[in-house]
């Protein structure tokens, strides 16, 4: 579904991504888990076409999009939902305008079936009767579920999540977890999450993919990245800043 | 010295090309009609508003000190009624889209920069793209069409005000002879004159719209970038509006004298 070949980006003088590859089937959830800082972010914005490598190449589906011009990648990016770092929502329109913006110029879609549409996504991220607020009132974690509904109501294929829980305390990130899990199962997506919630990512990942110094570093299943005797790998999946206490 | 000018004027030149580009990629957005009108409409509204008090302030005193400088001057030959001749062709011509232009990039392009630039850095305008939608097509281009609509009537109320304002202060302050002073205003402002301010209205609000929108667009990270993209909005239109004056009104002096 997704292949990522020889990817490599960089931003002036920094090279963020040095040759990263991997590819994703159809219906399956990855986790790609990293540092603050080593390029998720980045990696998450070039499967959608939102930045364009310095070299190698991103296909979707067979379908080169790292070579595209921006409307043609507008016409691919309907096959994808993308939940933003910071939501990201439309802070001049309301919780409804924001959810169902992705109909505003789709033809033969009546308001009311709009709305009809609207509110399920909402209720689908558990949030009810907040249409008429506005992003500014509502908490971090609403805004994400905001944010979760805007890209789930289209019924896209792919759903990319970046550091969905990041930010939020533990009772708010296992329910963001539990939606991930319930988007994914009911709408049968494949799902792209990226974080550095360990927790999290055992939680909804069918396969986790490590990104350090710029390229997949280790992979597999969430059993196999946890017991890994890797020391980078360890590190990061125990959250120590020392690696020498890793073991003690 | 050298090497800082050399730098500006390079950075300036690019930063040309690249308003030149969205431009040509909003017109082709226009073209073929993906014009969001609702946005349009508000635009509009926005605009016109905001812009309100300033432009008539600015129309009004300047027509006024423009009447009494000239006043003063004239009063020598005894040219008195010559006075609001002179305020008519220089506020229709130059002062009036010019002034008005300057005032509205300073409140409509810096909003317009501010706006968007902090769409662009909590990543608004990724998530626009995400969902199918162009950022020229849903940002640009009801903007710079709003502003090449408002523009020109924002100039034709500066002009009249300008005028309206010079009247009386040559009637009410100067005691000039009221007949002949409107009299003259007439026969030497002609239709080319105002033609002219109205054709660089519609320029200095494209140039507005566009330098606006793509500092936004292109502004750096976080609240600094967004307070650079928005004086440098500003100080670029207004440059840009100041030094493209000149060749407008160097082209359509000839252009438009047959008329
Ligand atoms: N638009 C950009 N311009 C310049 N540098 C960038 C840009 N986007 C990201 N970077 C740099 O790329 C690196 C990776 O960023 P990011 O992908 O956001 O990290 P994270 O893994 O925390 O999501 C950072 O060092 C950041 O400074
Ligand atoms: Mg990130």
């Amino acid at each position: 579904m997704i292949e990522v070949c020889q990817l490599r980006k960089g931003f002036g003088t920094q090279t963020v991504l040095d040759r990263v590859d991997f590819s994703i089937e159809k219906g399956e959830s990855v986790v790609i888990i990293g540092r603050s800082g080593c390029g998720k972010s980045v990696l998450l914005k070039h499967l959608i076409g939102l930045l364009m490598p310095d070299a190698g190449e991103v296909k979707v589906e067979g379908q080169v999009i790292s070579r595209m011009s921006e409307r043609e990648l507008l016409r691919v990016r309907s096959k994808f939902g993308m939940l933003f770092q910071g939501s990201a929502l439309f802070d001049s329109m309301t919780v409804a305008e924001n959810v169902g913006f992705a109909f505003r110029n789709r033809t033969g879609l009546s308001p009311s079936e709009v709305r009809r549409r609207v509110t399920e996504a909402l209720e689908m991220v558990d949030l009810r009767g907040i249409e008429e607020k506005r992003p500014s009132e509502l908490s971090g974690g609403m805004k994400k579920r905001v944010g979760l509904a805007r890209a789930i109501v289209y019924q896209p294929e792919i759903l990319l999540y970046d550091e969905p829980t990041t930010g939020l305390d533990p009772i708010v990130s296992d329910s963001i977890d539990q939606l991930i899990i319930r988007v994914r199962d009911r709408l049968r997506v494949t799902s792209v999450v990226v974080t550095h919630d360990m927790r999290s990512a055992r939680r909804v990942g069918h396969r986790i993919l490590m990104l350090h110094g710029g390229r997949i570093y280790a992979g597999g299943s969430p059993q196999e990245i946890f017991a890994s005797p890797d020391p980078v790998v360890r590190q990061f999946v125990a959250g120590v800043s020392d690696l020498k206490t890793v073991d003690s | 010295m050298q090497q800082t000018l050399r730098t500006w004027v390079s950075d300036w030149m690019q930063g040309l090309g690249a308003v030149a580009l969205l431009g040509r990629e909003a017109f082709q957005a226009v073209l073929k009609s993906r014009t969001p009108w609702r946005e349009l409409l508000y635009q509009v509204y926005f605009v016109g508003v905001k812009s309100q008090s300033v432009v008539l302030i600015t129309g009004a005193f300047t027509g006024m000190v423009l009447s009494a400088q000239t006043y003063f001057q004239f009063h020598k030959v005894k040219m008195d009624t010559a006075t609001l001749a002179v305020t008519g062709v220089s506020m229709c011509s130059e002062l009036g889209p010019v002034l008005t232009a300057l005032m509205v990039a300073g409140r409509v392009g810096a909003a317009i920069a501010a706006e968007l630039g902090t769409m662009r850095v909590t990543e608004q305008v990724d998530a626009l793209r995400t969902l199918a939608t162009h950022p020229v097509d849903y940002l640009v281009v009801p903007r710079l069409l709003a502003l090449h609509i408002a523009m020109p009537v924002l100039t034709l109320e500066a002009i009249g005000v300008g005028i309206g304002a010079g009247y009386l202060v040559c009637v009410r302050l100067l005691d000039i002879d009221p007949t002949y002073l409107w009299a003259n205003m007439l026969r030497y402002t002609d239709v080319p004159d105002l033609l002219t301010g109205l054709i660089k209205s519609v320029v200095f609000g494209g140039v507005i719209a566009l330098i606006g929108c793509y500092k936004g667009l292109c502004c750096g990270e976080g609240a600094e970038g967004v307070g650079r993209a928005t004086t440098e909005a500003v100080v670029y239109a207004s440059i840009t509006i100041l030094i493209s004056n000149f060749f407008l009104t160097m082209a359509l002096g000839p252009l438009l004298a047959g008329l």
